[in-house]
């Protein structure tokens, strides 16, 4: 068995509004995992596993990961899975093929176009088909309700969430694959109309097409991989009720069972997969994070949210800083489904 | 085997048939989860993660069921992972559940596969056309019948092979009380006599549009010491391929040869036909049995028509395939893999039933999806694996 595992590797492609690539990801993974090979010495020969995450509703079809495997060149064949859902959970499952001792490396990718179809349309075919998707509550929507339950209990103001907005953008201008950047004047964003009330267009991540990768590799394997590979110390995901009208929205207690479960402690960097401004302030109260930790270096969903590469976007960019040695012990968080109903912790340090 | 020891503690299955009007997509799941939970013994505080597998979200019309049906799963406020790897899908579910506990992250889980057609088409789901990709147009039986055609050229296969293997499982299925179709009446004449649908595939050949579910229970080593009778998973392969380019052999696709082989050897089994009792094969088309005889390992290349022909593959031949009945009987796609994996299970735990293979100790569970591109495999053992940590 593995049980020292570590990302040596991460690239994405640049988060656009939208891309003229097709919806099964190939245009947009083939020159990031030419760029994985470039950094780390690997063939695609050499990966001992892939694992893919992607949706074929956002695709429009059936089948779309099977033609992203033509961006592989998978032949001799390989030994290679999918989850239907954000590319974090394919890492998940990577990690734990490693672990088995099966393999001692694996790339991760995860891929979305989701400017193909109207995404707050389509976000709308995760609830339940027989009661609550039929009216279409659309993802925006759901989000603007946890949003009002924060507000009305006091657990955040309108002006922390657009301060969330502008210091996000603030940052990805160091950002080159942003698709949002900038200063803001957060007293001028609160001037805008709502887009869906209390969210403003602000609050929201935008629409982004997009692609991500990731290389894990086990022990001195890693090691030969990288200078500072970015050790995964915990890994953990949860999930809640699918019932919004049972759950208390201004809380997320998958999100913060799993940072348990992970430890998080003594992080000092967090990329938050939180496609809304809310949705930041409730998982940093819910994952208990001081001020002192850094949220979202790189600007993190609300500059740019490939859907289904977003996730695993937070654990490359987290990865990234414990690679290049700006961080020791860094925290990435992914979620999928309604008002943060899936949520994954993936905690990772350097080692000298 | 990598990592420590895993073994299925328990299986369950839905009813299957066309349209289960009577339950929804969470009935459907949780009639096999009740089951396969009655079955291993076990109780939700011991499930520590499940994973659900199914095909296309197309094909019911939900994006992502797993969210929506958490409460059902019992996921609540547990792991779940969601495997999509096309037909092969119900397979890589079980496949994934076993390397969670291999890996040494949990003790227990469940693994839950469904297909529930009858909530959306199937047919309208695979005809849609991307841009910029040629649609087949010809549904998977249209797809499917040039890579027969040519089986039988290559082989010199006798034309009624492919209504030997219908007129077996059929048989076979009439034993399994799930079954979708039980026809104990059939015979070669009245299957050469079916509709042709896709030259040579006859309407009789080819397997049912179903609704069902399928559940194991998976645990560690000292959860399968704990129950009296379970299957020990002595190895698992998934192997993936590109659907298409130029020279592929898509008749004896070289993932599936290179996952058997990998398969058998991580086994410690050397010669499959004589070392393994009993093969749950993933067979939508008659055909497909001798081909997948032959790609596994169990017959020379050009061979495997004659290993059914013989009546080998029968319940009472020297390697019964698809005792359950197969795909050719219920075809839940989604879990049409995992079934073929827990009917493996069970025949080792000696609890299938009327189409119990007397004396089973050794069986395989195989599953393959898209253009034959996707492999996925299990061989499980009622003997404990020795010698492993």
């Amino acid at each position: 068995m593995n049980t020292d595992i570590a990302v040596v590797g991460f690239a994405q492609a640049p988060q656009v509004h939208r891309t003229s690539a097709t919806t099964n990801g190939v245009e947009m993974l083939v020159p990031v995992f030419q760029e994985l090979f470039a950094a780390t010495g690997l063939t695609r020969r050499d990966v001992g596993f892939w694992c893919s995450g992607s949706s074929d509703y956002l695709a429009g079809r059936a089948f779309s990961f099977v033609s992203a495997v033509d961006a592989i060149g998978a032949f001799p064949p390989i030994i290679e899975s999918h989850v239907e859902s954000d590319g974090a959970w394919a890492l998940y499952e990577a990690w734990v093929k490693i672990r088995t001792g099966e393999v001692d490396t694996a790339l991760v990718y995860g891929f979305g176009k989701s400017s193909a179809g109207e995404l707050r349309r389509v976000l709308a075919l995760q609830l339940d088909p027989y009661t609550v998707a039929p009216l279409w509550p659309d993802s925006v929507s759901i989000a603007a309700l946890q949003a009002r339950v924060g507000l009305d209990r006091g657990l955040w103001s309108e002006k922390e969430m657009a301060e969330v907005a502008a210091r996000s953008r603030a940052d990805a201008a160091a950002n080159p694959y942003a698709q949002l950047s900038g200063a803001v004047d957060v007293a001028a964003l609160l001037e805008e109309p709502y887009l869906a009330d209390p969210l403003r267009t602000h609050d929201c991540a935008p629409v982004t097409d997009g692609a991500a990768a990731v290389v894990l590799a086990a022990g001195d394997r890693a090691r030969e991989l990288c200078n500072r590979p970015a050790w995964i110390t915990g890994l953990e995901h949860r999930v809640d009720s699918p019932v919004l009208g049972t759950r208390d929205l201004s809380r997320s207690p998958s999100a913060a069972a799993a940072a348990a479960a992970a430890g998080i402690d003594g992080v000092t960097v967090a990329e938050l997969h939180a496609p809304f401004t809310s949705q930041e302030l409730l998982l940093r109260r819910e994952l208990g994070l001081s001020d002192a930790v850094r949220i979202n270096p790189s600007g993190g969903p609300l500059c740019g949210n490939p859907m289904f590469a977003a996730g695993l976007t937070r654990i490359g960019e987290a990865a990234a800083r414990v690679m290049d040695g700006t961080a020791e012990r860094v925290l990435a968080h992914a979620t999928v489904g309604p008002a943060l109903q899936q949520n994954l912790v993936c905690v990772m340090e350097g080692r000298s | 085997m990598a990592g420590q020891l895993a073994a299925v503690l328990g299986t369950g299955q839905t009813r299957h048939t066309s349209r289960r009007l009577d339950v929804s997509m969470a009935g459907l799941c949780r009639e096999a989860i009740d089951r396969a939970m009655a079955d291993a013994g076990t109780d939700w505080a011991d499930i520590d993660a499940v994973v659900l597998g199914k095909a296309p979200d197309l094909f019911e019309g939900v994006m992502m069921p797993e969210l929506t049906l958490a409460d059902a799963l019992g996921a609540t406020g547990k792991p779940l992972l969601r495997v999509h790897t096309a037909g092969s899908v119900g397979g890589s579910t079980a496949v994934v559940a076993a390397s969670l506990v291999q890996a040494g992250v949990h003790r227990r889980v469940l693994a839950v596969a469904f297909e529930k057609q009858s909530e959306s088409n199937a047919m309208w789901a695979l005809s849609i056309a991307p841009p910029f990709t040629m649609p087949v147009g010809a549904g998977a039986g249209g797809y499917f019948a040039p890579h027969v055609r040519s089986y039988i050229r290559r082989s010199g296969a006798p034309e009624h092979v492919g209504a030997v293997v219908a007129v077996k499982d059929r048989r076979n299925g009439a034993r399994n009380a799930y079954a979708h179709l039980r026809q104990p009446d059939i015979t070669l004449e009245s299957v050469q006599a079916s509709t042709m649908l896709w030259d040579p595939i006859r309407y009789d050949e080819t397997c049912p549009s179903s609704d069902g579910a399928c559940a194991v229970v998976i645990g560690d080593e000292a959860a399968a010491e704990a129950v009296e009778r379970p299957a020990w998973i002595l190895a698992t392969t998934m192997r993936t391929e590109p659907t298409t380019f130029a020279g592929r052999d898509q008749v004896n696709p070289r993932a599936g040869r290179d996952a058997a082989a990998a398969l058998w050897a991580d086994a410690g089994i050397s010669d499959p036909m004589a070392e393994v009792d009993v093969a749950e094969i993933y067979v939508p088309f008659s055909w497909f049995e001798p081909m997948w005889l032959e790609n596994l390992g169990f017959a020379a290349e050009g061979d495997g028509w004659r290993v059914t022909e013989a009546g080998d593959t029968a319940l009472d031949g020297r390697l019964p395939v698809n005792p359950s009945g197969g795909v050719l009987c219920s075809n839940p796609i989604g879990a049409s893999g995992l079934l073929r994996f827990a009917e493996a299970a069970m025949q080792v735990m000696g609890r299938a039933g009327d189409h119990q293979v007397d004396g089973a100790r050794t069986a395989l569970g195989h599953a393959y999806g898209g253009g034959s591109q996707f492999f996925a495999m299990w061989v499980v053992g009622a003997a404990k694996p020795g010698g492993k940590p």
